[in-house]
């Protein structure tokens, strides 16, 4: 303590000289002038690729997407007014991220719900689709890697990161995804979808986004750091083994009935009938009783 | 019944003294010289038991009831009854530090860090599942057969009440860890109580100890599950099984068998081994279930929330019904001086599964009324020969599994891509229309069977055989079945339906019961009316001469290529070779 406390006089001392103000003034505006002049072009040149970007997801857009989301983006109602597509203005290049990267959009068929299926467009069409409706108006951007990694923690505070996930997962999720994330009814044919095997990313970005019938869990109703948690915690459980044998889909007791009665039942009168088909005497002989 | 103990004292004494001195031999010997076993054992190792796959389905119950008592013993050593907070400081890492009940620790304990402990929680889950189910099982096969009829139908009433302590000692246990989905199952008792008009809130601050959840179920409940309840189901297991040796066991009708007699095998060696092997298997399957297949894991819920619920929240199977009822039940309410009635929760979940259980225990005695038959049976009925009553029961079971599969609808739903609510309205339909058409379709196609029967009785059994006669026309030979296959057929009693006018003396005056004698003079017509009854000697005598003569005209089978027919397995067959010596 004495240590510091004697440098940080003996820097403040020098700081005191007459000049030092001034010469400070001079480094700072010098290291900003010449760190403008460095990185500058590259700007410029990221800014390039990224109005290229724009344009070709705008052709891209007009083709597979502007029939039911409009032209630019702005909705399609039918003359009863019903939503055709909704308004993607505003929706930011996570909702394009996950509604695309993971096959849901272009929707095959109008429907309740558009399902996951095999994404149509590949990663650097999916990115050109982001940047132009990203264009149209601020959003939410596709989160980065670090955002959802525990990496940097220590193995304590990753475990009480996951035991907060948890809990956070059980209070805000449970409800429609089911308590290990196999997924649950919604009303008229709607439905959350399994959350197992769904890469992290795509998690994050659709409680940013609430994709369809799903909440936006905004991050101001749970923090980037808690999605963070939900995100480690269902890796967790995909992680942890299978404690108690085969996990029969996770969908609880419905599941479990139907195997006491096909498995268990079915095994047990199996047996019974094996049972009052045989003897105990020795003789082969059928004896008729 | 007298022994003759004499007899008895000198076989033992004799053999015990002549043979070479066993140590068994010996130590059962100092028991019976002071306790008398032996006379008792005597009669009752050799009780003659009848032989069939369907009169086991009740051991299967038995059985897992005793894995049941012992899977339980060994997890009340670790549980703790108690809705004390602790923070979870076990081996699971998803909830280290989370607070919750002692409950739910201790099973997390138990599943984590006992040795065996979650084997044991899984077996006891599943052997729950079992127990139930293979009672339920036992109760068609009873029911289909007339096994309940006069002597039996207090072993009825016993049984049904086992079925319904079975239930509730599933739903209390089902409670007991205190995660979310128990705690759900909690809440939800609780708002099924207080949906009962006047007293509902009474009954549930007195069973919560005051506004739910309190901290007084656990406790409550746990006594319950491992006291009263099973307390309960081993008096009546005795009892049941009492009864079953005073009245005993039904047997099919056939050859030999009357009744007032029991074919079988004895008790000692062959019922020992099949049922004492039978508990081996039971145990074997609970165990296999318990160790491979996960049940309830508690882990994955967390601790109790009233705050947090999950998809998939429902009851074990055995309460899957009246849930299904509740979900397809239309909002309905009244508002009456300020207090709500909640029709909604109220008659699913209250009044109906109340009415389905006075009804299953009924069914004995409103058959026997409708039908006058005060008789005793120890043979047993194919439920063919009863198309009205196997009706019923299909009914109900189509009634029992619609509405099953309406507790499910989440699941039905997201498998079958279905929607929640098309599959409600469809529920709201096929539970009253489905046990109809159930009732219409069976008794139909029992009364078919008893037709196809009487076909064989008459004309005897179809061999396959076409015959072309001189004139070119071609038909199938019948031959007449065995007599023992005739015996077994016609082992039934002609039914009679009640004629209230029949009662009617000589003066004209009715006998008394008036309107009720006709309501059942009309149900006994709907009960016999349609059913065929077994032919008369005559007309069996009839139909015989009648197939002699067709065959004379139809010619002789053997030394043709039509030969061969002995082998269809309706005849002995020992010393025949296909078409004698050709």
């Amino acid at each position: 303590m004495r240590f510091l406390n004697r440098s940080a006089g003996r820097l403040s001392r020098h700081r005191r000289g007459r000049l030092a103000g001034l010469m400070m003034l001079v480094v700072g505006l010098l290291l900003t002038g010449s760190m403008y002049a460095a990185f500058a072009p590259a700007q410029a040149e990221s800014t390039d690729t990224q109005a290229a970007d724009v344009e070709a997801g705008r052709e891209l857009f007009l083709i597979g997407c502007a029939f039911c989301h409009g032209q630019n983006g702005e909705g399609q109602y039918t003359v009863n007014g019903d939503q055709i597509g909704p308004s993607l203005v505003g929706v930011g290049a996570a909702a394009v991220d996950f509604q695309v990267g993971t096959g849901r959009m272009p929707m095959a068929q109008p429907g309740q719900q558009a399902p996951r299926k095999p994404e149509s467009y590949s990663d650097e069409e999916t990115a050109q689709l982001a940047a132009y409706v990203a264009s149209l108006a601020p959003g939410p951007g596709i989160p980065d890697e670090s955002d959802y990694s525990l990496e940097g923690l220590t193995a304590e505070e990753q475990e009480a990161a996951i035991v907060r996930g948890g809990q956070i997962f059980l209070t805000n999720c449970t409800a429609c995804h089911n308590f290990e994330g196999a997924g649950g009814a919604m009303p008229r044919g709607g439905y959350a979808p399994t959350l197992r095997g769904v890469e992290p990313k795509y998690i994050y970005e659709a409680m940013l986004t609430g994709p369809q019938a799903m909440d936006s869990f905004s991050n101001g109703n749970i923090t980037p750091d808690e999605k963070r948690d939900v995100i480690a915690y269902l890796g967790s459980l995909e992680e942890s083994p299978q404690y108690g044998g085969f996990g029969l889909g996770g969908l609880g007791p419905v599941a479990e009935g139907l195997f006491a009665w096909v498995v268990g039942i079915g095994a047990l009168v199996g047996f019974a009938i094996w049972i009052a088909a045989h003897t105990t005497r020795s003789s082969k002989k059928k004896v008729s009783a | 019944m007298s022994i003759d103990t004499s007899k008895v004292a000198t076989t033992t004494s004799g053999a015990a003294a002549t043979a070479k001195p066993n140590r068994a031999g010996a130590v059962a010997n100092w028991a019976d010289e002071r306790l008398g076993l032996g006379t008792l054992a005597k009669k009752n190792l050799r009780k003659v038991f009848p032989d069939h796959w369907s009169f086991m389905l009740g051991e299967i119950a038995l059985w897992s009831f005793v894995v049941l008592l012992l899977s339980g013993v060994f997890l009340t050593l670790w549980y703790v009854p108690s809705m004390g907070e602790v923070h979870y400081e076990g081996s699971y890492n998803q909830l280290r530090g989370i607070a919750m009940s002692e409950a739910l620790a201790s099973t997390l304990h138990i599943s984590f860090d006992v040795r065996g402990g979650l084997l044991m929680r899984q077996m006891h889950h599943w052997a729950a599942m079992l127990f139930i189910a293979s009672m339920m099982i036992h109760l068609l096969r009873v029911y289909f057969t007339g096994a309940f009829r006069k002597p039996r139908e207090l072993n009825w009433v016993i049984g049904s009440l086992l079925l319904l302590l079975g239930t509730l000692e599933g739903f209390t246990g089902y409670s007991l860890p205190d995660d979310l989905l128990s705690g759900t199952g909690i809440r939800a008792a609780d708002g099924f109580m207080k949906s009962i008009p006047v007293v509902g809130t009474y009954l549930s601050f007195f069973l919560f100890g005051g506004e739910f959840p309190g901290e007084s179920i656990i406790p409550r409940l746990y006594t319950i599950h491992v006291l009263l309840i099973p307390g309960l189901l081993l008096a009546l297991i005795a009892a049941h099984m009492l009864l079953l040796v005073y009245h005993k066991h039904t047997q099919w009708p056939g050859p030999g068998r009357t009744e007032e007699n029991v074919v079988g095998f004895p008790m000692l060696p062959v019922y020992a081994a099949k049922a004492g092997g039978f508990f081996f298997i039971v145990f074997g399957v609970c165990a296999m279930m318990g160790g491979l297949l996960t049940i309830n894991p508690v882990w994955k819920y967390g601790p109790y929330d009233p705050t947090k619920v999950t998809a998939g929240s429902q009851p074990d199977w055995y309460m899957g019904w009246p849930d299904g009822a509740l979900r397809i039940m239309p909002g309905i309410e009244s508002h009456i001086f300020g207090y709500t009635i909640a029709w909604n929760v109220f008659l699913p979940i209250i009044v109906l599964p109340g009415l389905m259980f006075t009804i299953l225990l009924m069914l004995p005695f409103i058959e026997s009324w409708i039908t006058g038959d005060k008789r005793d049976h120890h043979l047993l009925e194919r439920p063919r020969n009863a198309p009205t009553r196997t009706a019923i029961m299909v009914a109900l079971m189509t009634f029992y599994g619609l509405m099953w599969a309406a507790g499910g609808n989440d699941i039905i739903a997201i498998k079958l891509n279905l929607s929640i609510n098309q599959i409600s309205y469809f529920m709201r339909v096929a539970v009253f229309v489905g046990p109809l058409l159930a009732f219409f379709i069976t008794r139909r196609w029992c009364i078919s069977l008893q037709r196809h029967d009487e076909q064989k009785l008459l004309h005897g059994y179809e061999t396959g055989i076409i015959m072309r006669s001189p004139e070119g026309g071609y038909s199938e030979r019948h031959l007449p079945i065995s007599e023992s296959a005739a015996y077994t057929l016609t082992a039934r009693s002609r039914e009679e339906v009640y004629d209230p006018e029949a009662q009617t003396d000589a003066n004209g005056v009715p006998a008394p019961g008036g309107r009720l004698a006709k309501l059942r003079g009309r149900l006994s017509t709907l009960w016999y009316a349609d059913n065929v009854q077994k032919p008369t000697a005559a007309e069996l005598e009839e139909a015989h001469h009648h197939a002699e003569h067709e065959h004379q005209l139809q010619g002789a089978m053997e030394g043709r290529s039509a030969d061969g027919h002995q082998f269809d397995g309706h005849h002995a067959v020992e010393g025949e070779t296909l078409r004698g010596d050709h």
